[in-house]
């Protein structure tokens, strides 16, 4: 992100310095500032269950010292990779026949259009009657949250498979698997790769649901052991790992993404 | 005015015919693009066939090539009815069709990958085209970092690579800017001379299509038929530079003109 | 959808097929969680009346209703604003990015020991589940105004109050409208989410009754309403959106 103001010559060196690192700096004075409102906020206390921003760091640290933290990400994490890999394989698969077959899009869209805007969450009593309070019924809770938007965008995209590819393809002699293989997939994968993303990101909400619901294991067991015995700081600790955890793992997936296919975005068709 | 032209357009069956259309009828529903159309196209040369937009200029190219199945009629390459496209002729398209996640390597090789041609093999024939349309350099590069006249070049390398007998080109230079397209325009001309090659060709240009053509149809639009057939002679071995100059090509224009000027709006 | 190469069939007919299958399913006995279509059909009807139901649809209501306000009223200007400064743009945007991806339901037991187990935590979770879509859409609709527009207020001598109100908002109308319609759709998960964890309110707690008495027929009844619903509301905000989408394009 170049936003630096140009012009301006003979600044000094300070304006200098300020004018290179002006996104570092502001993102560096916003953290500040929020984590100082936290601070403040829990040295009046505002509320007996809000802990300073200092306890609560300290809490986080002890916790991955002796390591809470590390076992309860063991056990948060399983539902979670399981239930997106599952969603993953059958999302995309499922995507792919969606867009590839007009009578699967008839059949299934549906299903996923109403599932994309429905408020899923509310089948988890239904699934904990239904399998128990075991990781099956977790795994469920991750499939159902992260399966629709992986299906949605993958068939979104392979419907939308540039036409004078496919007939290139077709005048070049392709058969209908490298059609798939060599030209809709790749002219696909984009858009498949964010649905990926986004599927994952509603995996967390899902596996974080399922262990504040169902039973509490792992980092949702800190959570609700903490507040039960008011260690408010573990509490507020375990909270703020899970959403560094999940907003630096997305990041990333999101720089990998830019990554893989910044490039490939532009250069359809004649422009 | 004496014009030196032949007409040859319903005595198809003469043997140097590399294409050869019979009787094609193409109807969308209650909509006939093309009506009970015969035409034929002589082996190593140039045939354009020319027409105002909604003449199915198009439609009969794709057809030709396989891509679209004709409701009736048939089409003859080197006396075998076509029923899909096949190893015989290759396409370049108007709006170039590149991959834009593959190389120009991969790009230009990817008619030959799907042939099935080792790895290395389809390379170095690809890198051989590459440089024949002036590309050399190029091959890591990918289709966004290139202008548009250079991703035509892609596409042409293309289908020279598979080596088909009949290149079928979709009002290929339309899409790039008037200086590339007359640079396209001389290169095509040594190309038709220096390949062994029956070369198809839409536009909608008139003097492009008087510049590059051996044989120019002339096609009308409702019904979809083929008005003219004009073979330019006087010019076509003189000097890329004088052609323009040449007072037969000026008067071919001229007359195509006059000829479509009714067709227009 | 051709049917005999014809007859075009609705987009949303298949429906009809899968509540079939639901049907025959559920009349083999398969298994004990999944009714008969036609008895939630019935027990719907019987549901909808009863004083458990009006409580918890009222009670959800007001919670989706108050939290989608609160998102709407404090997202919208805070992203104009963010759209307008550049510094209050660096400072916030990525606080917004952040909770945009972050797992919101981790935040709900926060909520939980500082609100109260009521109405109060669950409009938080909504506002939390619907603002970050809003502000960030204001955002890009407000920084994608045409700059001679911005000019043409300036040099009419509008006051920046004029400017905000009368430019800034209708130029960036068909994102922000766009936003609003992702965000509302969090919104409905938001205040279920909610619900469910807190658990004594609203659908919440009718989940709970029924599912603790083994009420399938009521249990998916009342799954049935809620997603006719949520369905319902996202179509008709998308077709709003459709309805301004024509001077998106002529700006």
């Amino acid at each position: 992100m170049s936003v630096m103001r140009d012009g301006a010559e003979g600044r000094s060196p300070w304006q200098d310095l300020v004018g290179s690192h002006r996104p570092l700096l502001l993102k560096l004075l916003s953290g500040v500032l929020v984590f100082g409102a936290w601070e403040i906020a829990g040295r009046i206390p505002v509320s007996y269950a809000f802990p300073t921003f200092i306890e609560s760091m300290s809490a986080l640290l002890r916790m991955t010292l002796d390591g809470t933290l590390f076992a309860a990400y063991a056990e948060t994490l399983k539902p979670l990779v399981v239930g997106v890999a599952i969603s993953a394989v059958l999302g995309i698969a499922l995507g792919l026949w969606i867009g590839l077959s007009k009578t699967f899009d008839w059949l299934f869209s549906p299903i996923f259009v109403v599932m994309q805007a429905a408020p899923l969450a509310a089948l988890i009593p239904l699934l904990v009657m239904a399998y128990g309070i075991g990781l099956t019924s977790k795994v469920f809770v991750v499939c159902i949250m992260a399966m629709p938007v992986i299906v949605l965008n993958t068939a979104g995209a392979v419907r939308n498979t540039p036409a004078n590819l496919k007939e290139m393809g077709r005048a070049f002699l392709a058969t209908d698997r490298d059609v798939i293989l060599k030209i809709v997939l790749p002219a696909a994968s984009p858009v498949i790769f964010s649905g990926l993303r986004l599927g994952i990101s509603a995996g967390f909400i899902g596996a974080i649901l399922a262990e504040l619901k169902i039973t509490p294991t792992g980092v949702g067991d800190i959570i609700t052991f903490s507040r039960s015995v008011a260690d408010y700081a573990s509490m507020y600790a375990a909270i703020f790992s899970i959403i560094l955890l999940a907003v630096l793992f997305l990041n990333l997936l999101e720089r990998i993404e830019t990554g893989l296919f910044g490039g490939n975005v532009r250069g359809y068709a004649s422009d | 005015m004496v014009m030196p032209q032949t007409e040859r357009a319903f005595t198809p069956d003469t043997v140097d015919d590399a294409v050869t259309v019979k009787r094609i009828t193409k109807s969308y529903g209650a909509v006939e693009a093309l009506k009970n159309m015969t035409l034929s196209f002589p082996r190593g040369e140039l045939t354009s066939l020319l027409g105002p937009s909604g003449c199915g200029k198009t439609t009969l190219l794709k057809i030709i090539a396989g891509l679209l199945e004709p409701t009736s009629g048939e089409v003859l390459v080197n006396g075998r009815a076509v029923t899909g496209p096949g190893p015989d002729r290759a396409f370049v398209f108007q709006d170039f069709a590149l991959l834009p996640w593959a190389s120009v390597m991969r790009n230009v090789a990817f008619g030959l990958e799907l042939r099935g041609v080792a790895q290395s093999e389809r390379e170095a024939i690809a890198e051989k085209y590459i440089a024949h349309v002036g590309l050399k350099g190029f091959e890591r590069a990918y289709p966004h970092e290139l202008s548009g006249g250079m991703r035509q070049r892609v596409g042409l390398a293309r289908a020279l690579s598979v080596d088909a007998d009949v290149l079928l080109m979709d009002e290929p230079f339309s899409a790039v800017d008037e200086q590339t397209r007359r640079k396209f325009q001389e290169d095509l001309l040594n190309l038709v001379k220096t390949e062994n090659k029956t070369f198809i060709f839409v536009t909608h240009s008139i003097e492009e299509a008087v510049y590059v053509s051996d044989q120019i149809a002339i096609l009308l639009p409702r019904p979809s038929r083929v008005s003219q057939i004009i073979r330019p002679q006087g010019f076509r071995d003189k000097d890329v530079d004088n052609i323009r100059r040449d007072p037969e090509y000026l008067d071919i224009v001229d007359d195509i003109w006059s000829s479509l000027r009714s067709y227009v709006e | 959808m051709l049917v005999l190469g014809k007859y075009r069939l609705p987009g949303m007919s298949s429906l009809l097929l899968w509540a079939l299958l639901w049907e025959i399913v559920g009349r083999s006995g398969l298994t004990f969680f999944v009714p008969p279509f036609s008895e939630v059909c019935v027990t719907l009807f019987n549901v909808i009346g009863t004083p458990a139901f009006v409580k918890a649809l009222q009670e959800t209501a007001v919670a989706f209703f108050a939290g989608v306000f609160f998102a709407i009223v404090i997202g919208i200007p805070v992203g104009i604003l963010m759209g307008k400064s550049r510094l209050l743009d660096e400072l916030l945007l990525p606080w917004v990015n952040m909770f945009l991806s972050a797992p919101l339901t981790a935040l709900v037991p926060v909520l939980m020991v500082l609100f109260g187990f009521g109405m109060q935590a669950i409009i938080i979770t909504t506002t939390l589940f619907a603002i970050w879509i809003i502000i960030l859409n204001a955002r890009a609709g407000v920084m994608q105004i045409n700059r001679s527009l911005v000019e043409m207020a300036r040099s009419f001598g509008a006051t920046p109050m004029d400017a905000f109100v009368k430019i800034y908002f209708w130029a960036a109308l068909p994102e922000i409208l766009g936003g609003v319609r992702i965000g509302v759709i969090r919104a409905v998960k938001g205040v279920i989410i909610g619900q469910l964890l807190i658990s004594i309110v609203g659908f919440g707690a009718l989940f709970e009754l029924y599912s603790a008495n083994f009420l399938m027929a009521h249990f998916w009844a009342v799954l049935l309403v809620l997603f006719a619903m949520a369905f319902a509301v996202s179509e008709l905000l998308a077709a709003l959106e459709r309805r301004v989408a024509y001077y998106a394009a002529s700006r």
